[in-house]
């Protein structure tokens, strides 16, 4: 049955890393980004390594679940490792041979773009394997509040984000028992060409549309009965708070960065 | 004001948009506090328009609607008159919005800008006024239809309201569901002094209420105990209601010449009437 | 047509930690032209059970036989059996998604492949099994009517399948009095007038006791009782046990009794009760 899904690939254990505030591991994520673009040797990207490795000990994540977002990517990372090293023009050649020409810039180049884009997989996965979507959501509304003034809709974002995890186990499920009723009116989903499965798709789709809207129309109907009236004057139950692990936390990143920085000056 | 807590219909009428037909005209009640009574109809009967004006969902066409002394035809009033009179619906997967139980318990509470450490205790009482505790960190998916009923309950309870509309919140859910939901509320109409507005087309939950309205075609019909309004089943039959099987035996044993005491409702009321009427040879 | 079930278990989820065993070793029998009520508590194995006679789950192990044709065999053609067993879901008017009522009912028939003609037939056909009249209904949109209304279109698109055997999960379930009155009088004709063997699953003891002739009662997984309704109905303990009610003229039969009136123990329907109570009456006032 779908009713045990897991929600994104978020990692529910506890640890020092999952209880960081959510605002803080956002604005910790950026600046990972930022340290990843600065690092230039491979100095810098043992320092990097090291640092996602120590996060992932503290978030009691094992070390193959990250390894794991690359997975879908890897295409993507050996494309660029290979056209780097091919097509980075250099003088100090390798190995040449008949049209191929490997040069040491060419693999430089070729290894820093495809760690930079790991790095960006698996730091931006370390967020999401620790932080929970409604935490996320949370941290999130709360960073965009600023861009209220500019008519931003932070709050309705959140709100939105919110309704659709709480509605995708529902929908899935929903998703499921229409698939087995038109099944049982022998309808085919399975084979034919693409022009015909697209259109075996017409009764799967319009009833969980219908569905979608009936649903829509039901609980923004509940949510004005419980006072629902957008973000204005509305507190929350779950404050989020600055501890001393978030100040530890930022402490270690303004540390990586320092080292990036500093070794990329004198190397 | 604050001690009135009476819902008040007056001569109501409410017409849908685009509707020759009034959905419902010239309902008049009024609704005791701590009162349980029971709207009785089949679909369309105007019985779902009846509960979403008591909310002020709806604005009456005609007439007004008073909840706790607050009229719902003034607008800066209807977050006053929602909190009090709090609503729960059919489809328990459609009104849940949370992702926790707990959170979703707190959405009321968060809408009506309770402070934050409040709302700990008022949703932990909530939740076990609901018998729901050790499901405040579950997630609603792995509810089941009764509990998840039990969750909205507790999300309307939270606010402290005086009424709870229940607009056919048993409608979807299996027999032990049904009765999970509606002793929860019997208890709080009860313990709490909670008025219950308990619309339901199941005759054998509003054999429970204190008094019974059967709505049709948009008017009230019938009003009065259960026992009062189930004894004319030949009424309640034509407008498509069921009667309980104990009444509708009863009248047909009645017409058959059996003398039996009028208001028969439960298995047992008849056990007592035959054992009165027959006594057994060997008692003697 | 015959259904035979045996030895079937089914488990979700195999494998993983979450597996959990919704049938549980179940063998039964269903002949030609039978009218049987499966009841139990939610999460009996009920709904999992008629999705197997579909064909629509495979059996973790056991077989589902009909006609003595393996339903999960190798070089069975499954479409066209599951076309001879038709199956109504719970709640199957969400599964309604045609622009008109007749398109609709025409799903199922244009699946089988039969030609316009036929699929007309059918159509018409359908829409008369479930009492709704075709020159007012076929060219309106199905999401324009009644609950009550959309459910029997979803009824008709099975049954313009001719199945032999129907098999229906929760069919008055959120129905009013009278939207339920309509579907069970509408089976009730489609067994009698058109010999079509219907398996119904229901919470409610009421409608079984009006239409079932044969009652297969399930918890966790088991067949607990499969029987006669009056036999089963007599058992107030056993059903009880498992969360389940009796008709209430079952169980003022059951209280009579044990206040020493002399009554048949097997009695469920309210006439039978007349008559038994008008003869104590009547008996007690002649002595």
């Amino acid at each position: 049955m779908l009713n045990n899904i897991t929600m994104g690939q978020y990692y529910p254990v506890d640890s020092k890393v999952h209880r960081l505030d959510p605002r803080i591991k956002l604005i910790l994520t950026i600046v990972f980004i930022v340290a990843v673009f600065m690092a230039k040797t491979f100095a810098g990207y043992a320092l990097i390594l090291g640092f996602v490795w120590m996060t992932s000990r503290l978030a009691n994540v094992p070390f193959r679940m990250l390894m794991r977002g690359l997975k879908p990517l890897r295409l993507i990372i050996i494309l660029t490792f290979l056209l780097n090293l091919f097509f980075t023009q250099g003088d100090t050649v390798w190995i040449e041979f008949w049209v191929i020409r490997i040069t040491k810039e060419g693999f430089m180049q070729a290894a820093f773009y495809s760690l930079r884009l790991a790095f960006l997989v698996v730091g931006t996965s370390l967020l999401t394997l620790t932080t929970s979507p409604v935490a996320l959501s949370d941290g999130i509304e709360i960073l965009l509040t600023p861009l209220k003034k500019i008519h931003f809709p932070a709050h309705e974002l959140a709100m939105m984000m919110t309704i659709a995890l709480r509605f995708i186990p529902t929908l899935l499920e929903e998703t499921d028992k229409i698939m087995k009723a038109q099944m049982a009116r022998g309808a085919d989903f399975e084979s034919g060409n693409l022009l015909s499965r697209a259109k075996a798709m017409v009764p799967l789709l319009v009833p969980l549309f219908v569905s979608a809207f009936r649903r829509a129309g039901d609980l923004a109907m509940a949510m004005e009965s419980r006072c629902y009236h957008g973000g204005e004057g509305r507190t929350r139950l779950r404050v989020l708070k600055i501890t001393r692990n978030d100040w530890i936390a930022c402490g270690a990143m303004a540390v990586l960065l320092g080292l990036i920085i500093l070794e990329g000056i004198i190397l | 004001m604050q001690t009135d807590t009476r819902v008040q219909l007056n001569d109501v009428s409410y017409t849908y948009e685009e509707q020759a037909q009034p959905a419902l005209s010239g309902v008049s009640a009024v609704i005791q506090p701590g009162e349980f009574v029971a709207v009785l109809g089949h679909n369309g009967s105007g019985k779902s328009t009846l509960a979403k004006l008591l909310n002020a969902l709806y604005i009456p066409t005609e007439g007004n609607v008073l909840v706790c002394g607050y009229d719902t035809r003034e607008e800066k009033l209807v977050w006053e008159i929602r909190q009090r009179a709090g609503m729960i619906f059919q489809n328990p997967d459609n009104q849940i919005v949370a992702t926790v139980v707990k959170e979703d318990v707190a959405f009321g509470l968060e809408n009506l800008g309770v402070p934050t450490e409040e709302m700990l205790p008022r949703i932990e009482s909530s939740l076990s006024a609901v018998r729901m505790s050790k499901y405040a960190d579950t997630a609603p998916h792995m509810l089941s239809g009764g509990q998840k009923q039990r969750v909205a309950i507790a999300g309307i309870l939270a606010m402290e309201p005086s009424v709870i509309i229940a607009d056919e919140a048993t409608a979807m859910l299996d027999p032990s569901g049904r009765k999970e939901v509606l002793e929860t509320i019997r208890t709080l109409n009860r313990l709490k002094g909670i008025t219950v507005i308990w619309i339901t087309h199941f005759m054998e939950e509003a054999a429970q209420a204190d008094r019974v309205l059967v709505i049709t075609d948009g008017r009230i019909r019938l009003s009065g105990t259960p026992a009062e309004v189930f004894d004319r089943v030949d009424e309640m039959r034509e407008m498509h209601l069921d009667v309980p099987h104990m009444t509708a035996l009863a009248a047909e044993l009645r017409a058959a010449g059996m003398p039996l005491k009028s208001g028969i409702l439960t298995v047992e009321e008849l056990v007592e009437e035959v054992e009165r009427l027959c006594p057994l040879k060997s008692a003697t | 047509m015959s259904i035979e079930v045996s030895h079937l278990t089914h488990c979700y989820s195999e494998g993983s930690a979450l597996r959990t065993v919704a049938l549980n070793d179940v063998s039964f029998r269903i002949e030609d032209g039978e009218f049987i009520g499966i009841i139990g508590h939610t999460g009996s194995g009920k709904s999992t059970l008629v999705q197997h006679l579909n064909g629509l789950l495979k059996p973790s192990s056991g077989q589902v036989l009909v006609d003595g044709e393996d339903l999960n065999g190798e070089h069975v053609n499954r479409r066209a059996l599951r076309q001879r067993i038709g199956l109504v879901f719970q709640y199957p008017e969400y599964q309604l998604f045609e622009e008109t009522v007749a398109k609709d009912i025409a799903f199922g028939p244009k699946n089988q492949g039969l030609s316009a003609d036929e699929i007309a037939e059918r159509v018409r056909y359908a829409m008369d099994c479930v009492h709704l009249n075709y020159e007012k209904y076929a060219e309106r949109s199905p999401f324009e009517l009644s609950g009550g209304q959309m459910r029997r279109v979803a009824i008709a698109g099975v049954l313009a399948m001719r199945p032999s055997v129907l098999i229906l999960d929760e069919p008055t379930a959120g129905l009013d009095p009278r939207g339920r009155d309509k579907i069970l009088t509408m089976l009730e004709e489609l067994h009698a007038r058109e010999h079509v063997t219907i398996i119904m699953v229901s919470h409610s003891m009421d409608d079984m006791a009006r239409l079932a002739d044969r009652l297969i009662v399930m918890s966790e997984g088991k067949i607990v009782a499969d029987g006669l309704p009056r036999e089963i109905f007599a058992r107030e303990d056993m059903m009880t046990s498992i969360g389940l009610d009796v008709p209430a003229a079952a169980r003022l039969c059951a209280q009579l009794r044990t206040k020493g009136y002399d009554l048949p123990a097997d009695l469920f329907r309210p006439e039978e009760l007349k008559e038994q109570v008008l003869r104590l009456w009547k008996e007690g006032s002649a002595c």
